[in-house]
């Protein structure tokens, strides 16, 4: 998973779409971005900054009970134990130090299921920046206590009532709003998606995932795993272990929601300024996604997945809801991890495959991208059979 | 050189170019609205077609793209209606690249060109990704318009005008497409584009009184006025009360004496 080309190319797939008038601040955040990286100084900071304030490292738990009842050794990365409960600190963390570095004092974000969202809120609150996030109205019911979260740690939550009120929507709220606001405001997209050098960034933010995961999979004596297996929304957190293993053996994996399935059921087309795989009608209309779980209701995928994908070097595979929640109980019990709805789409594929495309004996890594705190309410609705 | 680019070069030597904005299968009848507004005085005729991330429009236009698509409108129901409307002024199509995208890149610009729409403008389409649309747009004489914004360095300006075809987009704000109180940076904007091009340079964004339109044509050479009429028949206005409203856009405008 290298770079992509000067213009944010993955393959035929990313690329720059957005108006004109938010250009010059893509052509900056770049510039801003490759110095930044560059330099030691600020990776330093990113990585302290992570270790005293994220949880970083993450650890790796051997998953003992749910290996003997699928009959393989499965490893989880564990970003559920990361601060606010999901990866998507790494990401924000780094948005965040660059937002200070480019003396821009304010930052904007979109989110679905809110994780992203109280991730932001809590980096914006550590750096002293002002912080507004975006969020469809429909998710602002399904996931009101983020909300409130948000708003504990300082931040403004505008609900979204455009459109289909979800994720997708957010997301053109949050660029409508950049556009008035881009000289002091720095867009802290959640994902590996948006236009150049977003989808690369985010990666990059992320990549500490696969990389600590590898690592710590050496220490339990286990070289390459056989498989690397992420949920993928717009695709942060799978992108983000993909990276510690892509030039390995390993099968990298990345889960679907069967309603939200881009990869399955999208064709390339042009989105939220890049080129990638998306859900949409014979006219080139954007199609609403549904998922039990409001951090996969995006009816596209990163830019790099879309060319993978194409590449055949990662596998994306879908799983309904029905299995869902299934899966979250069975790692709930036989675990004593109680797994976000999102990363629930990872387990239950593989509860699916175990056996079958993932052999008996394979050894498993997979990302434990979130904890269920946020969706413990949903859930027991759905088990009363109240929704 | 286009036919858009040599028709509003002839426009620009008689008068302030009119360019209302019209949302394609808003109404069933939505063409009558365009005729009432040529009837008024309109030079240039923009239609959206609508997309359902419009990431450039503000809420009066994404209300509007919504009820025409649920209209079941399309690129083809709206090149259709343009095509049996024949408008004796020149039809520019307003949409998101997805769509073009979608229904193919040459045959899309095949379809405009069959129906008469004599130039484009894409407000998600970057110049650094323009290239595969404009050499197959350019081919079947279909112009794209590009967009300034007041962010835009001198640079970007330079590269913008040097690859506008039939008019540059002044946007008057760093702002989606609305309503608003001014002309906002609308001065500076066009001011720097007249020192890199001598194409004929429109104002839009927020334009939305007769007074802000004169005050824009003090400098520019037209104004496009969008989320203002949309708002009207939004409202329930009448083909007769938009030719009204475009006839007081055409005597403001007219009270602005074109440059010598």
């Amino acid at each position: 998973m290298g770079p992509p080309d000067e213009g944010g190319h993955f393959g035929s797939f990313g690329g720059r779409f957005v108006p004109e008038a938010l250009m010059p601040a893509c052509l900056e955040l770049d510039a801003a971005f490759r110095d930044a990286w560059g330099d030691p100084d600020f990776v330093a900071h990113y990585h302290r900054t992570l270790r005293e304030f994220g949880g970083r490292p993450t650890p790796v738990t051997y998953l003992g009970r749910l290996s003997q009842r699928l009959g393989l050794s499965v490893y989880a990365k564990r970003e559920d134990l990361a601060h606010t409960g999901s990866h998507k600190i790494n990401n924000v963390v780094g948005q965040a130090l660059l937002t200070a570095r480019m003396g821009k004092t304010r930052i904007i974000a979109e989110t679905g299921a809110g994780q992203h969202g109280v991730a932001t809120a809590t980096a914006a609150a550590r750096l002293g920046l002002a912080c507004t996030v975006y969020m469809g109205e429909v998710d602002t019911v399904r996931q009101a206590l983020n909300v409130f979260r948000m708003e504990l740690l300082g931040a403004t939550v505008v609900p979204v009532t455009s459109g289909s009120r979800t994720l997708k929507d957010a997301v053109n709220e949050a660029m409508r709003e950049w556009v008035t606001c881009v000289g002091d405001t720095h867009y802290c997209i959640g994902s590996v998606m948006g236009p150049h050098p977003f989808p690369w960034m985010v990666r990059e933010f992320q990549s500490v995932i696969g990389v600590e995961a590898a690592d710590q999979l050496h220490e339990f004596g286990v070289e390459t795993p056989d498989f690397v297996v992420a949920c993928v929304g717009g695709g942060s957190n799978a992108a983000g272990v993909f990276a510690g293993f892509a030039d390995t053996t390993a099968q990298l994996i990345g889960v679907e929601a069967a309603g939200g399935s881009a990869v399955g059921r999208g064709m390339p087309g042009v989105l939220h300024g890049m080129r990638s795989l998306l859900l949409q009608d014979d006219h080139g209309q954007i199609e609403e996604a549904y998922s039990i779980s409001a951090g996969l209701d995006y009816p596209g995928i990163g830019p790099e997945h879309a060319y993978l994908a194409d590449l055949g070097r990662a596998t994306y595979v879908a799983v309904g809801d029905d299995v869902v929640i299934e899966a979250l109980q069975l790692l709930s019990e036989l675990e004593g991890i109680i797994p976000a709805l999102e990363t629930a789409h990872a387990v239950a594929w593989l509860l699916r495959a175990a056996g079958d495309e993932v052999p008996t004996g394979s050894t498993v890594l997979l990302n434990l991208s979130g904890r269920g705190d946020k969706d413990v309410a949903q859930v027991r609705s759905i088990l009363r059979g109240e929704s | 050189m286009t036919t858009l680019d040599a028709r509003l070069r002839d426009v620009r030597t008689r008068r302030k170019a009119l360019v209302p904005y019209f949302i394609g299968g808003l109404t069933a009848d939505w063409t009558t609205y365009v005729s009432a507004a040529i009837l008024a005085g309109a030079d240039v005729i923009e239609v959206g077609v609508p997309f359902s991330d419009p990431m450039m429009d503000g809420p009066v236009i994404q209300a509007g793209a919504l009820r025409a698509l649920a209209n079941d409108v399309t690129l083809e129901s709206i090149c259709h209606d343009v095509s049996v409307a024949s408008f004796e002024v020149p039809v520019v199509v307003m949409t998101y690249y997805n769509v073009l995208h979608h229904f193919g890149l040459a045959r899309s610009a095949e379809l405009l060109a069959a129906s008469g729409v004599a130039g484009v403008i894409v407000p998600d389409l970057a110049i650094e990704e323009l290239t595969p649309w404009r050499e197959v747009a350019t081919a079947a004489d279909v112009a794209t318009v590009l967009m300034v914004a007041p962010s835009s360095p001198i640079d970007r300006v330079r590269r913008i005008g040097a690859l506008t075809q039939g008019f540059v987009y002044a946007a008057a704000r760093m702002a989606v497409t609305g309503r608003a109180a001014d002309v906002g940076d609308a001065e500076r904007v066009v001011t720097s584009i007249r020192t890199v091009c001598d194409t004929p340079t429109y104002v839009g964004i927020g334009i939305t009184t007769p007074d802000q339109a004169s005050d824009a044509a003090a400098f520019g050479d037209g104004v496009i006025v969008g989320s203002a009429l949309v708002q009207q028949i939004l409202d329930g206005a009448s083909a007769q009360d938009i030719e009204g409203s475009i006839s007081t856009f055409r005597e403001a405008l007219d009270r602005t004496a074109p440059e010598a």
